[in-house]
């Protein structure tokens, strides 16, 4: 399961300190020779929100399962709250609460029954306060009411709400939530936010993952974007921001004047298109190039420094573009 | 849970030997630490159990000094629970679940329609056992095993054992269970013992409702048994209680087999079906003549045996080979189970 020569060349070992996941070339290659997941080096700060992000079948389901151990790696080692896994599942996991791929219950069973069973599976769980801790959890997702119907008869949004309830069965250290929001209407989606917005102004890290870029952005610390397998992008969100580059932007009626004196100052990349200029900046202070452009005589009507939007980045990190929620 | 400061201060420790390890053997690390952690885990849990009970644990030492290393383990530390509770859980599903309960309720009824049978074509008399119901009611229940255990019972067992790990993984609940985490190993022992315990409860609705009906249709008396004498009444109750047990044991080998069937799908129906399959397959190689030899090797061909209680002495060779074929199948089903689940990829 876990390879013996270790984390690949160039890719260094993960940090168990301080992160709630870790991985180390992390892959899965399922039999006839797909490759679900490639080399993938998650680094996940304790106490961050961690947004996982990628297209839908980019491995991010597979990743996640592989780090719950329902899935045996191909290759790489991983850790979960500092235990290295899969010898430390069965004292790590009591910690770790779990949302996996959409909801799953006994129809037949009501929404409290439901919880006693998911309880009663794990051995770290106190039994003299289930009654308590699921009365609690079912009120935190807004349940109680239902508590006593049938599973069956729930609608979409509540059952990925009573999902949420049972990964909230006991104190966690640690959720990993996929695609939480996924198929509920706009005001479920909000309420589910908020949710895990509420849950990580604890101390409980939160590793979620999401197709969605703007629901990402919304609740995240920290990003992890997935392409076809592999981690093409991790870091904090603000850290992924400032690396995109920014560009100068100049609104003028002599375009051609202003992409001559822009060159002339050692520019790169100058491009006009219409009456708007643009250029990479390199070492040169805005104010300065201002300056040069109306020392030479352009009639400057917009100046600014833009930076691409998340969304222009991931575009360009994963080729293609993310579902904007309306 | 309640231990934070414990539980810190030996991960504090521990952290700081892999951190080190981390600087001085890159790659290695994760599986070195699995040797450190292996010794927090042992660690944690006890200390933690002196920390959190320490005001109860003066008082219980004062009590009684003897017994409290061992009630510590017990009580204090969650970590250890056997599974009593999901097994009651299991168990409570089991017999909560109206599909289950539907069957029960048939393998109530199918002693009675026989009851019912012989009563209403009174006349016959025979040496068979089915013959006999209508001049002794005790003899209801024996008939009722003879019908039910080739095919009616085995289906029962094989919609519960089959079931039992395909049905979690179809409606995703498996995977669920296994990040709780229930544990590979634990789970599906717990399950099988779930299924023990159903196999047993059918034999005993069997053999309750068959004596039932066989008190209220037919007189009672003494029963003669197959090998000509006859016993006390009181003394059938107890081979009837042999019987079930005998019979409870052989749909246990059977669940083994639809267990580890349930490993490799799924797909519950195609575990149910699969299982019973064998079971008839099983059945026909034992019925025909030139394949006499593989006879004593089949399952199935054991379960009729229970007939042995029937004899005077009790046949207890050939129950003693019995129970030996149903441990030898309970065994090797048991073990494939195990290998298949505990290596498997939960991809539903």
């Amino acid at each position: 399961m876990v390879t013996e020569a270790g984390a690949p060349a160039g890719v260094s070992p993960p940090l168990l300190d301080g992160m709630a996941i870790a991985t180390s070339g992390l892959t899965k290659r399922f039999k006839g020779g797909q490759v679900a997941v490639d080399g993938v080096d998650l680094a996940v700060p304790r106490g961050s929100v961690f947004g996982f992000l990628g297209p839908n079948g980019s491995g991010k389901t597979t990743t996640i399962r592989m780090l719950l151990g329902l899935v045996a790696p191909s290759a790489g080692a991983w850790s979960l709250l500092g235990e290295p896994m899969p010898a430390g599942l069965r004292s790590a996991l009591p910690r770790v609460g779990a949302l996996v791929e959409g909801p799953a219950f006994y129809p037949y069973l009501s929404g409290k029954a439901n919880l006693l069973r998911y309880d009663a599976a794990d051995p770290a769980a106190d039994r003299r306060t289930t009654r308590s801790r699921i009365a609690e959890a079912l009120d935190r997702v807004g349940l109680s009411a239902a508590a006593r119907k049938r599973y069956r008869a729930y609608s979409l949004g509540m059952r990925q709400r009573l999902a949420i309830a049972a990964a909230l069965l006991s104190p966690r250290e640690l959720l990993v939530l996929d695609e939480p929001t996924n198929g509920l209407d706009p005001q479920g989606t909000r309420e589910v936010r908020g949710l895990i917005k509420e849950i990580a102004a604890g101390d409980t890290t939160v590793f979620v993952s999401s197709h969605l870029l703007t629901e990402v952005e919304q609740m995240c610390t920290h990003l992890g974007v997935m392409r076809a397998g592999r981690l093409v992008a991790q870091g904090p969100i603000a850290g992924l921001r400032a690396g995109g580059g920014a560009l100068l932007r100049v609104e003028t009626p002599e375009p051609a004047a202003a992409a001559a004196v822009l060159t002339a100052a050692g520019l790169a990349g100058v491009q006009a298109e219409g009456e708007v200029v643009t250029a990479e900046p390199g070492d040169l202070a805005p104010e300065r190039a201002c300056a040069l452009l109306v020392h030479g005589g352009v009639a400057v009507r917009g100046f600014a420094l833009v930076r691409p939007s998340l969304e222009e980045l991931f575009v360009g990190l994963t080729g293609e573009g993310f579902d904007v929620e309306s | 849970m309640s231990s934070p400061d414990v539980l810190n201060d030996g991960r504090g420790d521990v952290r700081q030997d892999l951190d080190d390890d981390v600087r001085r053997e890159g790659g290695e690390v994760l599986r070195e630490g699995g040797d450190v952690r292996r010794d927090l885990d042992d660690d944690v849990p006890s200390g933690g159990g002196d920390v959190l009970n320490d005001g109860r644990g003066d008082v219980r030492r004062n009590l009684d000094d003897d017994d409290r290393s061992g009630g510590r383990d017990v009580r204090r530390d969650p970590r250890r629970d056997p599974g009593m509770r999901l097994l009651a859980s299991e168990v409570g599903l089991t017999f909560r679940r109206p599909r289950n309960l539907a069957m029960l309720g048939v393998l109530a009824v199918v002693p009675v329609l026989i009851g019912v049978a012989v009563r209403l074509a009174s006349g016959d008399s025979g040496a068979t056992l089915i013959a006999q119901v209508a001049g002794n009611g005790l003899v209801l229940t024996f008939a009722a095993f003879a019908v039910m255990l080739p095919l009616v019972l085995p289906l029962a067992v094989s919609v519960v054992a089959g079931d039992s790990i395909a049905g979690e993984a179809a409606q995703g609940t498996l995977r669920y269970l296994l990040v709780a985490p229930a544990g590979r190993t634990r789970l599906l022992a717990l399950k099988y013992a779930n299924v023990v315990i159903f196999s047993l409860a059918a034999c005993t609705v069997v053999a309750v409702a068959a004596l039932a009906a066989g008190l209220v249709l037919f007189p009672v008396g003494s029963v003669t048994l197959l090998s000509g004498t006859t016993v006390a009444p009181a003394e059938a109750l107890l081979r009837a209680g042999l019987v079930v047990l005998y019979a409870a044991a052989g749909m246990a080998a059977l669940g083994a087999v639809a267990l580890a069937v349930s490993t490799l799908t799924e797909a519950p129906i195609g575990a149910v079906a699969t299982s019973v399959v064998l079971v008839v397959v099983s059945q026909v190689l034992s019925a025909i003549p030139q394949l006499s030899a593989v006879r004593p090797y089949l399952l199935t061909s054991w379960w009729t045996s229970f007939d042995g209680v029937l004899r005077s002495p009790i046949a207890t060779e050939e129950l003693g080979h019995g129970l030996l074929a149903f441990a030898a199948y309970t065994a090797v089903f048991g073990s494939l189970a195990w290998a298949r689940f505990s290596a498997k990829d939960i991809t539903a």
